[in-house]
């Protein structure tokens, strides 16, 4: 299990493996915000975690249908499938390689970020801290997603579609807790439940991903 | 037609929005059901005289 | 004689055959003459008006919404369990049932609220929970749209509604969480003082019973034109291989 985690992180790490992609995107996004809605520090400083949440949640999102689709294209996911690990171990290490390898840049550049959109100083702390918490819920969630459409030639704008409304619960309550921390508001509840989301999601969603990736070897 | 006050156009946009979308599914409904009820039946008399 | 039986393509379709016209019959009574009877014969309410109107609209088309996703998600649980090819089948017919209901709550709640509350929309709650729904609908119908193998599409389907559903609920519990709302409680419920008044009542009853058999014949109808579909494509498979061989 930990050859196939070293794998996936070599293959992300090569050139083509899309890493670093997110982050580039998750950059971008953010430059772009204050042209569209003004460079106005007051307005930038009350929407800086709500962005920077929805960026992260949309850099995650587009690197998803990497989690799976190069092992599908040259048949190692059929091979792994029959290898004596069980699939729901197979799509847990996929989620923890895309969060090394997406998520947790993401975490990291999040504060840079803040910068650029004036968040006030208390947010710092607590944008990253929501981020590392509820990224990884991200990653469960999406692989799901990925799992359901490895089968399809052009599944990237589904795979959107899909994925968007299971993704509303942590993005609620992670943009919740960034957003009181930002402005000194208590915010155990919100933390609570994302903490909570992500536990459940970590252990509950490998079922079901593992069972729609046996539907589609089949 | 009862007397809807100043609030004519709300309740009878409301009303034609509600009834067109019900009938718009009633008749999409119904329309590809016969189609594929004819498809259906145009098929197997194919095969059944070609055996 | 066990509810199974239904489970058969064949039965389903010659039991659905005799069962419609009476189903179609008496969903147009009830819907018309709930419609009827609200829209001409109640008197406006004292704060709304005559909006209150909307009422015989809004609220069974809401409901049939979340009934609709609830009959959805008990479908798909028999096909995971049971591998009845029907019930697959009538979860993919109700989807689209589903779908415009949730646009029928959400368009005579938006033209409501414009006069009542001064605005089409506003971030709250129930609102917000509906539009979600509305987006798990057309993830689930675009899921079945893009997957050629039927019994593969039914699967990942079927699993896609229990995942979903979990998630609807936890969005329902994030939303409430997020934004207390402006939407008033439930307009019927047991407890009955704070029930809408009898006038209002009794037609929003037969509009709600009318919404609900409408429903329930537009699925037996849809269900059936699904189980012709997959019929015809097998035939035609079958026809297909013979020429082949």
């Amino acid at each position: 299990m930990s050859a196939l985690l070293l794998r996936d992180l070599r293959l992300a790490l090569r050139a083509g493996g899309g890493f670093g992609l997110g982050l580039a995107f998750f950059l971008i996004v953010t430059v772009m915000v204050p042209f569209s809605v003004g460079p106005t520090p007051e307005t930038l400083a009350v929407i800086a975690p709500g962005v920077l949440w929805l960026g992260a949640l949309l850099a995650c999102l587009l690197s998803l249908d990497r989690v799976l689709a190069l092992d599908w294209e040259d048949g190692s996911l059929d091979l792994l499938a029959t290898a004596p690990v069980p699939l729901e171990a197979v799509v847990s290490i996929k989620a923890l390689a895309h969060w090394l390898t997406t998520g947790l840049p993401l975490v990291l550049a999040a504060p840079l970020l803040g910068v650029l959109l004036n968040l006030p100083a208390p947010g710092y702390l607590w944008i990253t801290l929501s981020l590392l918490i509820g990224t990884p819920a991200l990653s469960v969630i999406g692989t799901f997603g990925a799992a359901l459409t490895v089968g399809l030639k052009r599944g990237g704008l589904l795979l959107s579609l899909l994925v968007m409304p299971l993704y509303v619960p942590v993005l609620i309550f992670g943009a919740e807790v960034a957003r009181r921390g930002a402005s000194h508001l208590p915010l155990e509840a919100p933390l609570l439940m994302l903490a909570g989301l992500t536990l459940g999601t970590i252990a509950l969603m490998p079922f079901a991903s593992a069972a729609v990736l046996r539907v589609n070897l089949r | 037609m009862p007397d809807l006050g100043k609030y004519t156009d709300t309740v009878l946009s409301a009303y034609g929005v509600s009834l067109l979308l019900l009938l718009g599914l009633l008749v999409l409904t119904l329309r590809r059901g016969a189609k594929i009820r004819a498809r259906l039946r145009e098929v197997e008399h194919r095969i059944e005289r070609n055996g | 004689m066990s509810i199974w039986e239904y489970a058969n393509p064949k039965k389903f379709l010659t039991t659905s055959e005799r069962l419609l016209p009476p189903l179609w019959g008496l969903s147009a009574v009830l819907m018309l003459g709930g419609l009827i009877w609200g829209f001409f014969f109640t008197p406006d309410d004292y704060r709304q008006g005559a909006t209150v109107k909307i009422i015989y609209l809004h609220v069974p088309a809401a409901l049939m919404a979340i009934n609709a996703w609830f009959m959805m998600l008990v479908a798909s649980l028999i096909w995971v369990i049971r591998r009845h090819h029907v019930s697959a089948l009538a979860a993919r017919a109700a989807a689209p049932v589903g779908i415009v209901m949730t646009l029928i709550a959400l368009v005579t709640g938006a033209i409501w609220g414009q006069p009542m509350w001064g605005t089409w929309w506003a971030w709250d709650p129930r609102l917000t929970s509906f539009l979600v729904l509305f987006l798990f609908y057309l993830g689930y119908i675009a899921l079945w749209e893009a997957i050629d193998n039927p019994d593969t599409a039914a699967d990942l389907t079927a699993i896609l509604c229990l995942v979903g559903s979990v998630f609807a609920v936890l969005s329902r519990y994030a939303v409430n969480f997020w934004n207390q709302g402006l939407h008033q409680g439930a307009s019927l419920s047991l407890d009955k003082e704070e029930n809408v008044a009898d006038v209002f009542a009794y037609p929003l009853y037969a509009c709600m019973a009318g919404f609900a058999v409408f429903f329930v014949a537009l699925v037996f109808y849809r269900t059936g034109t699904e189980i012709r579909a997959r019929r015809m494509a097998a035939l035609i498979a079958r026809e297909r291989m013979a020429a082949d061989a």
